[in-house]
This record gives structure tokens, sequence and C-alpha cells, in this order.
């Protein structure tokens, strides 16, 4: 089967001035475009030909398994922000959240040393495993936590093309920004 | 003793327009002091502190994963900023013209390699030209590994080194990685390379 870009389901601007509309232009735009046509590209004539993206990012490997977990890492990244959040989890995930790690703020300081931490390219992620135990985790590049049978609530790209636009070096004041377009309604959703 | 940033050895924007002033700045007060800074944090009080950089890459396996990384930033950086200079030869002459013939057939072959090398390194990190005894190979390191790491794959002395992080490029070529790849060959220092070949 043949994979296509996902619209942004947001204004390109709607997550200024935290998350720039350049950097949104360049990130949905180019490099998730150019995952999804590279997919498309090398999946021809192969096993994966007409599988999902579940079963490539679980079997698949080198630039198939690349592409398509990126495909998927991003479709998950963009989809979680709003301009107009939630700003804070509620109900369940809410109860989850706290009886994991204590606070709301403690999950933060947990996840952000995990983005900030993560070396080279990659990305930092809740995540909920078989049982509905929440943990975080750091994959590198285009690791994906799907394919170690882990349930993706929540992730943040530290590539550095998701941030160097508008913060260059500085990873941790992306990251700070990151929370303030975080819908968790959408991370409710997903839990 | 500890590592010390060396100044860049021309002005942030002597590789215009290639390289942006911009960029060289943040990549060189910023990262690179980010990884200098770090790596003599981690060997502070370690029985490595004081070893040079060289002794210590060569044995990295044994070392935690902090050294590997601040390590190899903080050398591979101090290799990049010299291996490149304005207006130098456009191509390399003499005894090197010659080992990169004798290894690659031409010097258009030698650059293809290399740019491949470098375009198909997924992520992060270095696409490097590496001394093997008298010959030279191409090769690719993620993050900042390199080749004179016992760990590499392709182990060696590198004489030549490409940064494919996203920063050193991100500000002027965004997601153009191939544009700035080809940008990089109007400033290689084939004079230093030379060096790094004989010494």
């Amino acid at each position: 089967m043949s994979f296509t870009l996902p619209a942004l389901p947001f204004a390109i601007d709607a997550l200024e001035p935290f998350i720039s509309a350049r950097t949104l232009e360049f990130h949905h735009g180019k490099h998730h475009q150019a995952y999804v046509t590279n997919l498309n590209n090398l999946i021809v004539g192969t096993e994966f030909e007409n599988a999902d993206l579940e079963t490539i990012i679980k079997k698949a490997e080198g630039g198939i398994f690349n592409n398509g977990a990126q495909v998927f890492n991003h479709t998950f990244y963009f989809e979680q922000f709003s301009a107009t959040p939630a700003t804070e989890p509620s109900g369940a995930l809410k109860a989850a959240i706290e009886n994991t790690f204590g606070t709301l703020d403690a999950f933060k300081e947990a996840f952000n040393k995990a983005a900030a931490t993560q070396f080279g390219s990659g990305w930092a992620w809740l995540v909920q495993d078989a049982v509905g135990k929440l943990s975080i985790v750091q994959t590198s590049n285009a690791g994906c936590p799907v394919r170690d049978n882990l349930t993706p609530l929540l992730t943040c790209d530290v590539w550095e093309h998701a941030y160097y636009l508008d913060k260059q070096n500085l990873r941790p004041a992306y990251v700070a920004d990151f929370w303030k377009v975080m819908d968790w309604k959408t991370i409710e959703g997903r839990f | 003793m500890a590592f010390v940033l060396k100044q860049l050895p021309y002005a942030f924007n002597a590789l215009e327009p290639y390289i942006d002033a911009q960029t060289m700045e943040i990549h060189h007060d910023k990262h690179h002091a980010a990884y200098t800074n770090n790596l003599n944090a981690a060997l502070q009080g370690t029985a490595s502190e004081g070893q040079p950089i060289e002794e210590i890459l060569a044995n990295i396996s044994a070392q935690p994963v902090v050294i590997r990384n601040n390590g190899g930033g903080f050398y591979n950086h101090n290799l990049f900023w010299e291996i490149m200079a304005p207006g130098g030869a456009k191509q390399p002459e003499g005894d090197l013209k010659k080992v990169i013939d004798a290894s690659f057939g031409s010097y258009q072959n030698f650059k293809e390699a290399f740019t491949k090398a470098a375009l198909t390194r997924f992520g992060s990190g270095w696409a490097w030209l590496v001394k093997q005894g008298d010959s030279l190979v191409i090769s690719s390191t993620p993050n900042q590994d390199n080749p004179l790491m016992d760990l590499a794959e392709v182990k060696g002395v590198p004489v030549l080194g490409v940064d494919v992080w996203e920063h050193a490029y991100y500000l002027k070529y965004q997601n153009r990685r191939p544009d700035y790849v080809e940008a990089f060959y109007n400033v290689v220092n084939w004079d230093e390379v030379t060096r790094r070949f004989k010494g």
C-alpha cells in the first residue's frame, strides 16, 4: 500500500511562538514528507509492499524500518499539539501519572531529563506496557516503542531539526516550550 | 590537565558563503564548548585524567558512555575546524593526490564515495576519510564516534571528516544535507589533510 502524508491537525502558525511556522514547514512539509516518499519507494517489490505501518515497525530493518518508524513517530508527534491545549491531564491518566511519578511536575522533570540526555538524534516517550504500567523511555534515531510492544502515549522529537531554527543548541528551552502546546486531551485519548 | 577549547583558526565568517558565520559561532562556541566542558567534568578524578585524547579514544570501550560521547565530540570538532580553511586548493595535490587516485581511482570517485557516506548516515554522525597504512578508505560513524575508537567498525587515523549532525548545517541548509556536503568541498583545507596523512 502507498502511504500519504497526513495534514497537520492545526494551522502552520498555530503553535507560535513556542514552535514556529518555519520549523513546522520544514519539519512536516520536508522531513515528514521525505520519510513518507522514501518509505513508498523502498517497499516496492518487498514483503512490506502491502504491509501496514505497525507491521513495518515491528518487522522491517534498515531503510524501510527507519522511514516507516519516522512516518509513525512524526504523525504521532504532530497530533498531540494544539493552539488551545488542555494543559494538564485529568481523570484516570492523571491518577496513573501521580501513581507512577508522584506528581505531574515530577513526571515532567523525569521526561525533560530523558529528552535532554538522549545523545544525538532520537525521541523521548511516555509509554504504557501490556499491564498498563507507565514508564519513560528514550529511543535513538527512528527508534519506536511499538517495536518493543509498548503503547506510546506522548513523545518529544529531539532530532535537532525539531528545534534548531527556533532554539539552536538550547534543547531544554525547546522541551520547556513543547509542554505549552501539549494537548493532554489527545494523550488521554491514547491512554 | 583539562582539555582546552581552541580558538577557531579563522574568523566565524571566513567560510562564507559555504558555511555561514552564525552556524560557525554556535557550532564552536556552544556545541564544541559543551563537549569540551562535559569531557573535562567526566574525566575529573578518574585514572584517565591527563591522558592524551588519542589514548582515551583508543581505549574508549572501557570508558563510560559520557566520555565516549564528549571525548569524540571534543576530538572530532578540533579536526573539523582544522581541515577547513578559506581559499584553499580546490583539490588534493602532490602525494595526497597520488594516494587518493591509488585508493579510489580518481578524485571524482573519492568525492562520490565520500558524499554517499555523508548522505546515507542516518541521524547524527560523521563521514570520514581514514588512513590505513599507506592507503585511504571512507567510513561513517554514528553520533560522535570516530575511527580512532577501538569500537569503530573501520579503524584508522581520520584525515578528513564532515560533520553531518543537523546542527552543522540546519540554519543555512535546513533539510538539504546534500547541498551542505557539496558546499563543504569548497572549504576543505587539503594542506592540512596532507599534513595529517603524512603525520
